[in-house]
């Protein structure tokens, strides 16, 4: 009986993500199928990229991949190729153009704003536009040596 | 009968919570003791009522109490009592009653050591904690009651997620709650002074404990998250770039960010506003990542309760504090002006620079975790956004902040000279440059990830070591570093632990060894120097489980490294298989085998990594927790030692 579950069980169980009977031949193809790979979405699971994926799905992108690596297909080529089959949604890195530049602009423009921010703020504080010669007042500097005593 | 008492505890909670709410705010409000002084029993009585609860759903489960629905969906009498007890926090609604006990044990906390605070400030503080407690009963008892019944009771469960039946995974979630709510007290600190109008040194002295405290706990439940992930997916990876792994690691940014500016606050009485501001949002991005987790609205692995009731509640929770501490904050902030001056270079400066590194990667992390959400609402376009890009967008602002850092930190308070700080730093420099080099000779055609990170790790431990050097008089340096404030140790112990990391991270991305086969017993192959066998496959059972176990012998040059026993489980009840990789860790390696399937002609599909300096990725982390907890430990920051002093100096009445 316990067998039997064993077996039911692991017949039903995903399969791996890459699978030795997968792998190219010619070690530089692979190395290009791994490293697109790592860039595709594998569609029906959460967050994952086919290359670290279990599904069965993953397993026929991976495939599909190499396939087309071996049909001599460029890099740009097997990505089209693909999108073109499961839309923009398999790319885990988004493309660069339309709305998506809102996505790449936003943190470097946010960057280049706080720093502007900063240095003015900075140079208001340099500039020392202040009430006393430190910035506090007298009973303000008591009580915060008071509290900075110990 | 229990678990109707623990509903019952947890209404009478709500009930309290919304007293606490109303009565200490109106009393501060008006001056009138007694109504201010309710919040101390009152945050007694939160937490006693909600700790009470939470034993009641915990009973619920180690007696295996399955007419409660929560035990049926998540126990199961063959489960060990470890994991009996874990799956309390393992699904939606006991993981939100986990949360209300913290809330309620911080702002019990707050009264406790709160002694010293003025009594208007505490009696604010402990209402606004009131008011999120509140918030989150109504959310557990309207849309995620954990004390359901089922009627006729099953005779057994269904089992906890096979996943979560791990160590690593079992106390990740107590640790990150710790955190999230941790980082409500900084909310309710800074809410509470800007009812009250003003905030100074001592306030951002109170505030740091909390904050410390907080980001601490966050600091071990992510490193516990990221090293569960590493050993238990089967591919060794740490970090997804998920949208719940996000949730948590913005506030935990944002935490850091908060912790350095509120230094400046207490030293310095500088940035204040955005110290509060920083309170305000570290809070809100808490929120949002329960929200996110919830949800589901973001598809993700660990999204466990998807109901769309739920998500709306969570939102509103959200817009409604967050929203109405940004309103207060418009109104208030004026009031709060800075008073220190200091020259652009200084270590204030460098803290604004670490605070704008810091909030800026925060918020490349939240438009790439939310902009698949935005772009399909708003441009219609169905996209993913992975891995691949938070990295090429993440990773410069940490380069950068590695940079700087050892600098910042040495630089002195009010007006400082770049080069005075470079010279103390040269030697540092050049062993870290050596470091680099020395990397980037040793391996041949391959990323510049590596010698970049090993140079950065360096560089910040070595700027860590001599920050501590330099607190001392020529010749007397090592005497006087015993002596040294914990809160020191603990700035270096963290700076030091986060060079560890980079490092670890830079190592493991930059010579991982992969390989995949197939193997028959007796096998044998060659990765990394290392000489790896398959000795045998045999079928084991556990307590509630079944496996495949394989046993491998490392050898090097003939010398037997280790044994290695990796599974592949089946939890029956569950229908789950999980991998159990086994790991053969080392301070400079780990070697990772993982054996998958039965193959077809006979023999066992394996996976085998060599993972350089993996180890260095959670030891960081540890480091960073340690500094924290060393920084925490130090007599200045016990919470209220200072209040007590100020106490009777601000006796007058605050600025309304």
């Amino acid at each position: 009986m316990k067998r039997l579950v064993f077996l039911l069980v692991f017949l039903a169980a995903p399969l791996w993500a890459v699978q030795p009977d997968e792998v190219l031949d010619d070690p530089e193809l692979e190395a290009r199928a791994r490293a697109l790979s790592q860039d595709l979405r594998c569609l029906v699971c959460r967050n994952e990229n086919i290359d670290d994926s279990n599904a069965e799905l993953a397993r026929d992108l991976r495939l599909l991949v190499r396939e087309r690596l071996v049909a001599g297909d460029s890099d740009e080529e097997v990505i089209d190729f693909i999108v073109s089959r499961y839309g923009e949604y398999v790319l885990l890195t988004p493309r660069r153009g339309g709305s998506n530049l809102i996505l790449y602009y936003a943190g470097p423009a946010m960057f280049i704003f706080a720093l502007i921010a900063a240095g003015l703020y900075l140079r208001g504080r340099s500039a020392g536009r202040v009430q006393s010669r430190e910035g506090l007042s007298d009973d303000e500097q008591a009580r915060l040596d008071e509290i900075m005593k110990d | 009968m229990i678990a109707e008492l623990g509903h019952f505890a947890l209404v009478m909670g709500f009930i309290v919570a919304l007293l606490q709410t109303v009565v200490p705010l109106v009393g501060a409000a008006r001056r009138w003791p007694g109504w201010m002084r309710f919040s101390e029993p009152g945050a007694n009585a939160l937490f006693l009522l909600t700790a009470f609860s939470f034993a009641a759903l915990t009973y619920a489960f180690v007696v295996s109490d399955f007419s409660v629905k929560l035990v049926w969906l998540n126990s199961h009498t063959a489960k060990p009592m470890l994991y009996k007890i874990t799956g309390v926090w393992g699904n939606h609604e006991g993981s939100m009653l986990l949360w209300v006990l913290i809330l309620t044990l911080f702002g019990a906390m707050a009264a406790w050591f709160g002694g010293g605070l003025p009594p208007t400030l505490r009696a604010r503080i402990l209402a606004v904690q009131g008011s999120i407690t509140a918030a989150f009963m109504a959310f557990v008892l309207f849309t995620s009651n954990p004390f359901e019944r089922l009627n006729p009771a099953p005779l057994n469960g269904q089992d906890l997620n096979p996943l979560l039946q791990d160590p690593g995974l079992a106390f990740h979630p107590p640790f990150l709650y710790l955190g999230y709510v941790g980082l409500s007290m900084a909310f309710s600190f800074a809410v509470a002074a800007l009812i009250e109008g003003r905030v100074d040194a001592a306030w951002g002295r109170w505030v740091r404990p909390w904050t410390l405290a907080a980001w601490v706990f966050l600091t071990v439940g992510i490193g516990l998250g990221s090293w569960w992930a590493y050993y238990e997916l089967g591919w060794g990876g740490f970090w997804f770039w998920d949208p719940v792994e996000n949730a948590s690691f913005m506030p935990w940014l944002l935490a850091v960010a908060l912790l350095h500016s509120s230094v400046v606050v207490e030293k310095r009485e500088s940035l204040k506003s955005w110290t509060v501001l920083l309170a305000i949002i570290a809070f809100g991005f808490s929120l949002l990542g329960a929200f996110i987790t919830r949800s589901g609205i973001i598809t993700s692995v660990h999204a466990f309760a998807t109901d769309p009731e739920r998500g709306v509640f969570l939102l509103l929770i959200l817009g409604v504090f967050t929203g109405g501490a940004l309103m207060l904050y418009a109104v208030r902030a004026r009031a709060m002006e800075a008073k220190g001056v200091f020259a652009m270079v200084s270590r204030e400066s460098a803290l604004v620079l670490n605070n704008i590194l810091l909030a800026v990667s925060a918020f490349i992390v939240f438009i790439g975790t939310m902009w698949p959400l935005f772009s399909e609402m708003f441009f219609d376009r169905k996209l993913s956004v992975g891995a691949p890009w938070f990295n090429a967008s993440f990773t410069p602002l940490m380069v950068l902040l590695g940079l700087a850092l050892p600098l910042g930190a040495m630089l002195p308070w009010k007006r400082g000279r770049l080069s005075r700080v470079s010279g103390k730093l040269k030697v540092v420099f050049v062993f870290a440059l050596a470091v680099g080099a020395l990397t980037f000779a040793l391996q041949s055609g391959r990323s510049a990830l590596g010698p970049v990170g090993l140079f950065l790790g360096a560089w910040l431990i070595g700027g860590a070591v001599a920050d501590l050097l330099s607190r001392g008089r020529k010749g007397e340096k090592l005497a006087r570093l015993g002596k040294l404030p914990r809160a020191d140790w603990g700035k270096s112990v963290a700076h030091a632990g986060l060079g560890v990391t980079m490092m670890g991270i830079a190592g493991l991305l930059a010579w991982e060894q992969e390989d995949i086969r197939v193997m028959q017993d007796g096998d044998s192959f060659e990765l990394a120097g290392y000489t790896i066998r398959l000795d045998s496959v045999e079928d084991v059972q556990g307590p509630n489980y079944l496996s495949t176990q394989g046993a491998f012998t490392v050898l090097r040059s003939g010398a037997i490294v280790s044994q290695l026993y990796p599974e592949k489980r089946v939890y029956p009840v569950a229908g789950m298989p999980t991998t159990e990789a086994a790991i053969d860790s080392g301070f400079l390696r780990d070697i990772y085998v993982v054996v998958g399937d039965a193959q077809e002609g006979g023999g066992w599909a394996v996976r085998t990594y060599f993972k350089p300096l993996a180890n260095w990725i959670w030891g960081g982390a540890i480091l960073m927790a340690l500094g924290g907890a060393l920084s925490l430990s130090d007599r200045r920051y016990r919470v209220g030692v200072g209040a007590r002093k100020t106490d009777r100096m601000s006796g007058g009445v605050p600025a309304e």
